[in-house]
């Protein structure tokens, strides 16, 4: 498998994390497959695929936090330094500081016996070497920022007080805390009120604007991100299959399995009745039940023998990695 | 959250009441005869009648009752049946016996089962961690009487280092009366101390698997950070509750401990007037025991409902 | 992904099955007959006609730990069932029926439960004459609150799941639904607790017959063998080592027996059913 490799070095300045290759593998199956892409600095990148795609084991391989049974291989080049090789110790100067992770339950997600404000400072006291009383109004500070009200009040307050949204306000504060170059967010609405959503998404974003992070954004909902992001990733079996700017990728998709995905979106100006759900034929198959070779070949409408092997992505902006591509 | 205590309390009354009655009732319908026992088999009807009267023995049953609860209420727990001394100074000189026997106890299985429960926890992928498990489990299996009898062989007969039994006053020799608690304590101690530490190490190991722990790494926390700031508060709360638990155990425990190495507290009180009849002791004891246990277990629901601010704040 | 079978479920299968098999051989053949007094051979170490050597009356130790097997099992085997058999109906009232009823019964069952099965078997065999029957009733009765809770927790689970909605509305009864529903569901964690349970009575009646207030001889009990060995222990203190030893081996069998089985029908189901009650 070809992968991305750093061909200019140039552009190695402008990226934050480089993955090359990257494999997680459970025993001996593996789940992820080299996958290769690069996060520029302030940019938004989204990832795309449905659950058992291998995108939130990704994002894990990324922070050194996969659960025990998995192993990763491969290269995360954060600034030119290896995540994967580096010690616990150095790691964790790293987790939560330039690089931070949102999780997608908030209330698993916090700790339920601990006051959210000790929760928020804890990273300013680790990182930064605050004292408490710095860092409570430190913390206080970043309530704001994430717009939670009555954040003086919540400092006190426990996780299972808070609304969902809060919650997961509380959890962008201790997120976005230390500044960090990268924030990944692992489906961070999929378990908000759909009339939270679009406000947690808008307070995302303008948070990683504000401190010129660069962010990963993990959905399967491709409407969030074709607004949320300027470029995407779509995984599918533990590859990515395509990767391009917003507009190239969901404009003209070149995968077919993004075709699928995008026709699969019911649209409010359609006329519904006449229309039936396009659904893609089959089912996503288990964690290493997928066919050798592409992983699409028995859902897709246009495989044949020779897609027995798997294709290399290639392209130059809006790479794919299909033998048949649509374009 | 006043509410819920009131009701809590309410209902430790409620089972006091109805364990009290059922202790009643089962020592009360003894078919062997106090009388009996006092004046030997070859007494006179007439004696029998004399002193079951003396006894206040012929009154109904709900009668006795009353009077018992009643007085217990009072401080006043009877006069024992066969040696006529009052049964509440009986107690509370068998407790300068027991009382130590459980606190020693209790703290031996503490000082051993957290640290050793946390190691297994932490551990639990490793050498370390399974080993501390299997002797554990080991632990759990062997019976405290015979862990006694063992300690006394090893350390009191092959030894002799300490007494295989008996009990000299406190008052008489305090070093001596230690030294006779050393065993009964360490066996009772280390029994107690392994299925403590199952406990420990089973709320350690499903702490770990919390997405808060996970969490707490991704923040950049190492691994015995995020367990030492985050999972041990989480994990307490299991852990005390098993500690109540465990209270029973202990105080059956050092009832049978107490007759492997002889000495002179409540569990072998117990035993003693279990076998000569001696109805009130009995009562007395098995109430007083009851009880304790009630009210440990009604505390450490209490703490457990403080501990954990989900109940706190939703109740 | 097959599932190894774990190795405490192997050790435990191994030393319950040893426990069973010297029961059964034992209820036909023991290399001497454990009640048969010899003065003359009294605690001698072991020789080739007694491997274990003998007890203070001479009796083949032997023998009569292998006769002994036979009453812990009988012990353990009727009173898991009184447990069982009135924990169960109590633990599915209590679920099915909510509100006054299982309110009261769960609180008797709590009353009960600070009341260990040892303080119980000593009423009782201030009662009655202390035997098996009393010791065996007594844990018997000490154990119903762990099942009825065990039961009640996974029965109320249960209920709140959709297919027992459904069965109501097509009349099923509360019997069908306890029988049809809640009985298959709890099954597994009521295995597991019965064999946890049967360590927990092994260890009971061990005290107890220890203590004078179970078998009664001369039927041999490991128990009571521990406390007949304490007068000699200067003399022979293996005599207080194989009985001891066999029912840590016992117990050991059965709390394995009941990690393994958890481990192996499904850990984490077993865990949330067993930790709601």
């Amino acid at each position: 498998m070809i992968g991305l490799g750093v061909a200019d070095p140039s552009q190695a300045q402008h990226d934050t994390l480089v993955v090359e290759d990257l494999t997680v593998a459970v025993g001996t199956v593996e789940v992820v497959h080299q996958v290769s892409f690069a996060l520029e600095a302030g940019q938004r990148t989204g990832l795309i695929g449905e659950s058992g795609s291998g995108k939130t084991l990704t994002a894990l391989a990324i922070m050194g936090l996969l659960p025990e049974g998995l192993s990763a291989n491969g290269r995360v080049l954060y600034r030119g330094r290896d995540l994967l090789a580096m010690s616990e110790r150095e790691l964790c100067a790293v987790r939560g500081d330039r690089v931070a992770m949102i999780f997608q339950e908030p209330m698993t997600a916090l700790n339920p016996v601990m006051k959210i404000g000790e929760q928020v400072s804890e990273p300013l006291r680790l990182h930064r070497g605050m004292g408490a009383r710095q860092a409570r109004s430190a913390a206080v500070q970043a309530l704001e920022r994430v717009r939670l009200p009555d954040p003086v009040e919540k400092m006190h307050a426990y996780p299972h007080q808070l609304s969902g949204g809060q919650r997961q306000r509380a959890m962008i504060a201790m997120a976005t805390a230390c500044s960090p170059e990268l924030v990944i967010a692992d489906e961070p609405t999929t378990a908000l009120d759909v009339t939270v959503q679009a406000q947690i998404l808008e307070l995302l974003v303008g948070l990683v604007e504000e401190g010129g992070s660069s962010l990963l954004l993990i959905s399967h909902d491709l409407p969030v991100v074709a607004n949320v992001c300027q470029r995407v990733l779509v995984m599918y079996g533990g590859h990515i299959v395509e990767e391009g700017s917003v507009d190239d990728v969901f404009g003209e998709p070149r995968h077919p399995y993004t075709r699928a995905l995008l026709d699969a979106i019911p649209s409010l100006d359609e006329d519904l009745p006449s229309r039936k759900l396009r659904a893609i034929a089959g089912s996503v198959p288990g964690l290493g039940e997928f066919p050798p070779g592409c992983p699409f070949r028995n859902r897709c409408p246009r495989a044949d023998d020779v897609c027995a092997v798997m294709p290399a992505i290639e392209g130059s902006d809006h790479r794919a990695a299909c033998w048949h591509p649509l374009a | 959250m006043g509410v819920q205590i009131l009701i809590r309390v309410a209902w430790l009354i409620v089972s006091l009441i109805a364990a009290s009655i059922l202790v009643f009732a089962v020592t009360n319908v003894l078919p062997g005869d106090v009388a009996a026992v006092i004046l030997g088999t070859s007494a006179t009807p007439e004696a029998l009648d004399t002193l079951r009267h003396q006894l206040g023995l012929d009154q109904p049953a709900w009668i006795r009752y009353v009077q018992w609860v009643g007085g217990m209420l009072h401080r006043d727990f009877g006069t024992s049946l066969l040696s006529h001394s009052a049964v509440g100074p009986l107690i509370v000189q068998k407790l300068s016996v027991s009382a130590p026997l459980a606190i020693a106890s209790a703290v031996i299985a503490l000082a051993l089962a957290l640290p050793m429960g946390v190691v297994a926890g932490v551990n639990y992928r490793k050498t370390s961690g399974a080993i501390i498990s299997a002797v554990s489990l080991l632990g759990i299996a062997i019976p405290t009487f015979w862990a006694g009898l063992l300690l006394a062989t090893i350390f009191a007969i092959q030894l002799k280092l300490l007494p295989a039994g008996g009990f000299v006053d406190w008052s008489d020799n305090p070093l001596g009366a230690a030294r006779s608690l050393i065993l009964p304590s360490l066996a009772l101690g280390l029994v107690q101390a392994a299925v403590l530490t199952r406990y420990v190490r089973s709320a350690i190991v499903d702490v770990q698997r919390e997405d808060f722990i996970r969490t707490a790494r991704a923040k950049g926390l190492t691994r015995w950070q995020a367990l030492r700031r985050h999972g041990f508060r989480y994990a307490a709360i299991p852990v005390v509750t098993i500690l109540g638990i465990q209270l029973t155990g202990l105080l059956v425990g050092a009832i049978v401990i107490e007759n492997v190495f002889v000495l002179p507290g409540l569990g072998r009180l117990l035993f003693q007037s279990v076998g000569n009849r001696d109805l009130i002791v009995v009562q007395d004891l098995v109430m007083l025991l009851t009880a304790v246990v009630l009210v440990v277990n009604f505390l450490v629901d209490l703490s457990y409902r403080l501990i954990d601010p989900r109940i706190r704040s939703s109740a | 992904m097959r599932r190894r079978l774990p190795l405490t479920l192997v050790v435990g299968v191994l030393l319950v099955a040893l426990v069973i098999v010297t029961a059964l051989i034992s209820s036909v053949w023991t290399p001497s007959d454990p009640t048969h007094v010899e003065v003359s051979a009294r605690m001698k170490g072991p020789t080739t006609s007694y491997l274990l050597g003998t007890d203070q009356l001479g009796r083949d130790e032997l023998s009569r730990i292998m006769a002994g097997a036979r009453n812990t099992l009988l012990v353990g085997i009727v009173t898991v069932l009184i447990a069982i058999g009135v924990g169960v109906p109590l633990g599915g009232v209590a679920a099915l029926y909510r509100g006054r009823v299982e309110d009261t019964t769960m609180r008797l069952s709590d009353v009960l439960l600070a009341f260990p099965a040892i303080l119980l078997a000593i009423m009782f065999a201030a009662v009655f004459q202390p035997s098996t029957v009393t010791a065996m009733a007594a844990i018997g009765i000490a154990l119903v609150p762990v099942f009825a809770r065990v039961v009640r927790g996974a029965g109320l689970q249960i209920m709140q799941q959709d297919y027992v909605t459904i069965t109501r509305t097509y009349g099923g009864s509360n019997a069908w639904i306890f029988v049809r529903h809640v009985l298959p569901n709890v099954s597994s964690v009521l295995i597991v607790q019965a064999t946890v349970a049967f360590a927990v009575a092994i260890l009971a009646e061990a005290a107890l017959s220890y203590l004078g207030l179970g078998t009664p001889p001369p039927t041999p009990s490991w128990g009571r063998m521990l406390s007949e060995s304490q007068t000699f222990l200067d003399q022979a203190p293996m005599l207080a080592f194989w009985p001891g030893a066999s029912i840590a081996l016992a117990v050991l069998g059965f709390n394995l027996l009941g990690d393994g089985l958890r481990d192996l029908l499904d850990p984490k189901l077993v865990e949330r059913l067993e930790l709601s009650s």
